[in-house]
């Protein structure tokens, strides 16, 4: 027996609509029935960070919720940063910094640093490695993402700074520009429930241990 | 590594959710954060045939000082708790502590209540509210009632808690003013559970200590309250070797297991040697606002 619920929430400034069982998890949600699969699965218990999003402005495992119990909130993944093909200032710090290697865990990565530098504009090294404790990357290049948060926090002080200058006002606590309110907004239906196609293998992985 | 099947529930009031735990309890689970119970859930270690989604309960989020304690509803995220005024005013300890639980990707959805319903024997609040003789309210069937932090926890993820009742309310008497307090603890990564570790708050009057209260995590199936180290301590002037010896109390009053992060031996000796940095610690700060 399964009972399908009606869920619709937004991602990146859309509406979307579908009908899950309430065990999905949002994450699942995000990938199979909203189409968007730029949010990673690693571990699925929480532990490894790959699922990483933004829910109303603040991180969130999507591993570790039911997308159920995200009916009318404001969701931003790792597809909700790009300016259409110009990336997010985190983004091209990553690109420059060679912060990614397989690239698996790197939404996870990106969604913790925008959070994480909309709290902290100027952190240190120490608080760049403490913010990023909850994000696993198996290809272990943590140097040089520390070294990418670092230098996305100098650019996006320097533009913040260059806007106060022209007298624009810009919050300190919204630096990233991201996490606050939705920047396009169009209603979508969500892609047929794809969990009902027959053949499809697993590709689930079972991810670190505890 | 996909959650059981179970039915949904999700009420708005705490009546609704009480009457809900009234009609389920044994065959339902409260979801509060989740931070916990999801793992398990997906881990299929846990398969409750209802859940019972609190997060809409918006009545259960606040934090209030009402003089003599903190009163904090159980819904409050641990997130929201480490960064109010009034906690880092009134509990420093508790801000403290919350710094180490998890991730802030974890806080951000993980509950007060929560944390202490699930009672992991390496869990900083657990330890936290032990050791400031807190106490949480319940409500269930037979109404409302009061449960001290000592009668709460009785073994290893297992609470006096009947499955019935609602977890609402936790109340954390707030230490004296000019208090010294500390929190430490060893995990293999920030983030991590805590291989141990301990809160202390120290009550200083004229050089000498008046109250000492110690609670201890991750050294037992319980947070542990070491009575002995606190008697030791009490009436005492502050020297390496009362230290010393509130460090060997404590190591008497563990009984931690080994498992594949930590023996128990090392457990043990950690317990002792984090209880010397703490009250070395409170005993500067209650000194600096002296």
């Amino acid at each position: 027996m399964k009972t399908l619920r009606r869920i619709t929430l937004r991602v990146n400034g859309t509406a979307y609509t579908g009908e899950a069982e309430p065990r999905k998890t949002l994450a699942d949600f995000i990938r199979e029935d909203c189409g968007l699969t730029g949010t990673h699965l690693g571990c699925e218990h929480g532990v490894c960070g790959a699922c990483t999003i933004l829910m109303d402005g603040q991180t969130v495992r999507s591993c570790l919720m039911f997308a159920v119990q995200a009916e009318g909130a404001e969701m931003t993944t790792v597809e909700g940063l790009a300016d259409g093909d110009r990336l997010h200032p985190i983004q091209q710090a990553y690109w420059d910094h060679h912060a990614l290697q397989c690239g698996f865990c790197t939404p996870g990565f990106l969604m913790t640093t925008v959070e994480f530098l909309n709290d902290n504009p100027q952190p240190t090294e120490r608080e760049i490695r403490e913010a990023l404790a909850g994000n696993l990357c198996r290809c272990t290049g943590y140097q040089n993402i520390v070294t990418a948060v670092a230098a996305a926090a100098h650019t996006l002080a320097a533009a913040t700074g260059a806007l106060r200058e022209t007298g624009a006002a810009v919050p300190v606590s919204r630096a990233t520009g991201v996490a606050a309110g939705p920047r396009k907004t169009r209603a979508t239906r969500a892609a047929p429930h794809r969990a009902r196609q027959t053949g499809k293998p697993s590709k689930r992985r079972s991810g670190p241990k505890r | 590594m996909k959650p059981a099947p179970f039915e949904y529930h999700c009420p708005r009031t705490v009546d609704e959710g009480t009457a809900l735990l009234a009609r389920y309890g044994d065959d339902a689970k409260v979801l509060a954060g989740g931070q916990s119970l999801v793992p398990l859930m997906n881990m299929r270690l846990a398969r409750p045939a209802n859940l019972i989604d609190i997060n809409r309960i918006e009545s259960l989020a606040y934090i209030r000082d009402d003089g003599r304690a903190l009163r904090i509803g159980a819904l409050t995220r641990q997130r929201a708790a480490e960064r109010a005024p009034q906690v880092a005013e009134r509990c420093p300890l508790l801000r403290d502590a919350l710094r180490l639980v998890g991730h802030a990707q974890i806080r951000n959805r993980g509950t007060i209540g929560g944390s202490i319903a699930h009672a992991d024997p390496a869990a900083e609040l657990t330890a936290v509210l032990v050791a400031l003789d807190g106490e949480v309210t319940a409500r269930g069937p037979k109404g409302t009632r009061v449960i001290a932090a000592r009668d709460l926890f009785v073994s290893y993820l297992t609470t006096s808690l009947d499955p019935r009742e609602l977890l609402t309310e936790v109340c954390l008497p707030a230490p004296p003013k000019g208090a010294g307090w500390s929190w430490m603890e060893i995990a293999r990564r920030h983030g991590d559970f805590a291989l141990a570790g301990v809160g202390v708050v120290l009550a200083v009057r004229g050089g000498k200590i008046t109250a000492a209260r110690i609670g201890l995590t991750g050294v037992g199936p319980t947070p542990v309250r070491p009575a002995e180290a606190e008697r030791l301590l009490t009436g005492q002037t502050p020297s390496e070797d009362l230290w010393n010896g509130a460090a060997e109390a404590v190591r008497a009053a563990v009984a931690p297991d080994g498992d594949i992060h930590a023996s128990a031996e090392y457990r043990t000796h950690v317990a002792g040697v984090l209880t010397q940095r703490a009250l070395r610690e409170a005993w500067e700060r209650a000194r600096e606002a002296a």
